[in-house]
């Protein structure tokens, strides 16, 4: 019996050892879980890889490929067929089937790979390629052999089951969530944040978001454009919690108190100390923002330092810091996350945007003006408290 | 909560939620079924036609029904253009009209249709002088909005209709009536109306539901070829349930139309003094209460973004239209006000209340009160 089936292979991961097994429930977690709406799937571990058949049998490679792709620590997707009789003859005609259905009569040259991991299969790896490749060139006018440069890898592996397969694509790689530690990620619902979470995501980092959400000056629609961002990442890392803090008061405060054209500067600032506090309290160990050198009036060299100082030891990653937009934008479009941050509800104030901002803050003088700022931390630390937390996944 | 936002959509009465419930669970045979099912579904479709002509003093077999004010919209303007382009392919309409005859009337443009677009006066009235020297002998539709979606005011139609119809007698009359259908009288005959479009989710019925009246004898051509139903102008099955609920959806706005804007008058009264007796720096766009329709209050705060006015309003559960677009980059003004003469600063801080019959006073009066705290407060942060 012959059955269509998605095999995973997965990277990185099998090289850790000592969590090897958890990372590797993790990944069939986050597969069951992304293919949750697409119907009843098993996940059936093998070495290096994890193959996703279906409990009804019927494979849409076209919708489920597309949500097993995005999943940090797999390599490679292969649309595949599994027997479980090995028997020579049915690999044989297996093949001929898988090969049929995808080239049925375009001329192209091929090769056989075998590899048995049951050793004591009566033919060889050599032997059972040998015998497959004649079997299909009989059949199939179409086909020709080419050891060195052949169009498509025909690929026969022996395992618990056996497995035929021919096409091998590339995913993103990387590791799956968790594997390097937890991080707090600053989400704006623009271009850069969202990118910025996903690459430290795919290095493994258990990444949290938190959005600072300004009513009346922001919408529910500009929240719930966050949150669909939060949802769009979980595809990557199987889960992601995002922390909305309400910060309408500590901007109004801030707009009160600060020279207008300093202003992003101490609401970053402010940002990031509210951002320190929740990973204290989450246990992370660094933020994650999307700067970009360059890119605004606060994210020069001068603008980055003043709000860096915001935050005590903690590591502040910006895997974006020396990204061109273009580059960024690309990339946004890529992980699936440009056409949710570009939908038109961003911040709808231009108070809190002064015409002339401040490029070459002084850290010490904002520092000074800071210190000032008698109700701030009783502010922060309302707004913390205030904060709610959203799971998607 | 407080829902000053009919013009947008309303509520649909339970009435009338329950006849649709029941026709589509119980009397949901195809009208055009030959058994006596369908007979019985096409009583309700001829049930529905009396009633919706009776009300604009047109003849059943006048009514067509639709999917809404869109279609009804684009059906008048885009077959009169397929019916009659060999008369001639010029156009008129008013820059304050809706998307709906806005843009297909843009596409006609590009295919080689000529349109003179009318503009309005502060108010927003359209001049009855610059309609009458717009008319052409080539002229085959004049599409004017009755009651303007945004403002409220209410253009007189029946003036021009005479005036079109004593230039070129032969000119198609379309009317936009959606906002005004079953809140203020109409007449078809008297306004001199060949077509007229309305939509049912504005008085109460359902959505996906509206109506074009098209006088006899047009040649206006279908949107929609299909299965022939609707004597050949409007393909598709015919929808009895939400026609049902249409036409009990407009009967009771009919029976009740003075009673119900004397209603809605008193709201908006109570609002728009309320406002100007504590806020200043206010401004109504349109006309008076007098003049204007009862049912839709347009007003400008200055200092204060019209988006940041409507999010600090949601948070006290009132919800309202905002008449501008918050992006300062875009600078993108409602169209209406625009050609009332607004610029782009003049028209930030304009929001649209409208009412309806479930509506009250007392949450006009919580409205003012609520409006006494945000707007101050938004302006004092506003720089």
């Amino acid at each position: 019996m012959e059955e269509k089936v998605l095999i995973a292979k997965y990277g990185e991961v099998a090289m850790r050892g000592n969590n090897f097994a958890m990372f590797i429930s993790q990944l069939v977690a986050t597969i069951r879980k992304n293919l949750r709406e697409e119907g009843e799937f098993y996940v059936v571990k093998e070495q290096g890889r994890l193959v996703i058949e279906s409990r009804g049998g019927e494979m849409d490679y076209d919708r489920l490929i597309p949500k097993v792709e995005p999943i940090f620590g797999l390599v490679g997707l292969c649309p595949g067929v599994k027997t479980i009789d090995q028997s020579i003859e049915t690999l044989c005609q297996v093949s001929l089937h898988h090969m049929q259905e995808l080239f049925p009569t375009e001329k192209i040259s091929f090769k056989v790979v075998a590899k048995r991991a049951n050793k004591k299969y009566p033919l060889t790896s050599q032997e059972v390629a040998t015998e497959v490749g004649g079997y299909l060139l009989e059949r199939m006018p179409n086909l020709s052999v080419d050891v060195h440069h052949p169009d498509i890898i025909l690929r026969v592996e022996l395992r618990n089951d056996a497995y035929v397969y021919s096409k091998v694509i590339p995913t993103f790689g990387g590791l799956p969530m968790g594997s390097s530690g937890k991080a707090i990620s600053l989400l704006s619902g623009g271009i850069d944040s969202p990118v910025a979470t996903w690459m430290m995501a795919k290095r493994g980092v258990a990444v949290e978001g938190v959005y600072f959400h300004s009513p009346p000056y922001t919408s529910e629609w500009a929240k719930q454009k966050v949150e669909d961002l939060a949802e769009r990442l979980s595809c990557f890392t199987g889960e992601f919690r995002l922390h909305v803090v309400p910060f309408t008061e500590v901007q109004l405060y801030l707009l009160d108190h600060v020279p207008h054209d300093k202003l992003t500067i101490f609401l970053k600032r402010a940002m990031m100390r509210t951002a320190q506090k929740i990973a204290e309290r989450e246990k992370a160990l660094a933020l994650i923002t999307g700067d970009s050198v360059g890119q605004v009036s606060s994210q020069t060299l001068q603008g980055l330092h003043a709000i860096n100082a915001a935050v005590g030891g903690i590591p502040v990653l910006r895997p974006l810091a020396g990204m061109d937009k273009q580059e960024i934008v690309d990339m946004a479009r890529k992980i699936g996350t440009f056409d949710i941050s570009i939908r038109p509800y961003e911040d709808c104030c231009t108070i809190f945007v002064a015409k002339h901002p401040e490029t070459r803050p002084k850290t010490s003088v904002i520092e000074r003006i800071e210190s000032r700022l008698t109700e701030l931390d009783a502010l922060l630390e309302k707004a913390l408290e205030e904060a709610e937390c959203i799971v998607k996944g | 909560m407080i829902y000053f936002d009919n013009a947008a959509t309303t509520q649909t009465s339970p009435a009338v939620a329950e006849k649709l419930a029941d026709m589509l669970c119980n009397e949901f045979a195809n009208p055009a079924s030959v058994s006596k099912l369908g007979l019985l579904a096409e009583k309700e479709i001829r049930k529905s036609a009396d009633c919706l002509s009776r009300g604009i003093h047109a003849k059943p077999e006048e009514i067509y029904f639709t999917s809404g004010g869109t279609e009804g919209d684009n059906w008048a303007v885009f077959g009169t253009a397929a019916g009659y382009h060999r008369r001639g392919k010029h156009l008129i309409t008013t820059q304050t009209e809706h998307p709906a005859v806005k843009n297909p009337m843009k596409a006609l443009e590009e295919q080689g249709y000529e349109v003179t677009w009318l503009g309005v006066d502060e108010k927003g009235y359209v001049d009855v002088e610059e309609l009458k020297n717009a008319i052409r002998p080539d002229t085959i539709l004049v599409s004017i909005i009755l009651v303007n979606n945004e403002t409220g005011i209410i253009q007189d139609v029946q003036k021009l209709g005479s005036i079109i119809k004593e230039k070129n007698s032969a000119i198609l009359f379309h009317v936009d009536a959606v906002q005004a259908f079953g809140k203020y009288p109409i007449d078809v005959q008297k306004m001199k109306i060949d077509m007229l479009t309305m939509s049912g989710h504005k008085i109460h019925g359902p959505k996906g539901t509206g109506m074009l009246y098209m006088k006899n004898g047009l040649h206006v051509k279908p949107l929609l070829l299909g299965g022939g139903q609707q004597k050949g102008q409007r393909a598709g099955t015919e929808n009895a349930p939400g026609a049902a609920a249409l036409a009990m959806a407009a009967e009771a706005c009919f029976q009740d139309m003075d009673k119900n804007a004397a209603h809605v008058l008193q709201i908006k009264k109570a609002l728009q003094e309320g406002i100007f007796s504590s806020i200043e720096d206010v401004r109504v766009n349109g006309d008076s209460l007098e003049k204007a329709s009862p049912y839709v209050l347009n007003m400008t705060f200055a200092g204060v973004r019209s988006e940041v006015l409507l999010h600090a309003l949601e948070q006290e559960d009132i919800y309202v239209s905002a008449g501008s677009a918050c992006d300062s980059k875009k600078k993108t003004g409602s169209a209406e006000l625009t050609a009332m003469g607004y610029s782009f600063e003049e028209i930030e801080g304009t929001i649209r209340f409208s009412f309806s019959r479930y509506n009250t006073v007392e949450e006009a009066e919580l409205c003012v009160e609520k409006l006494k705290k945000i707007v101050p407060f938004l302006r004092k942060y506003n720089r």
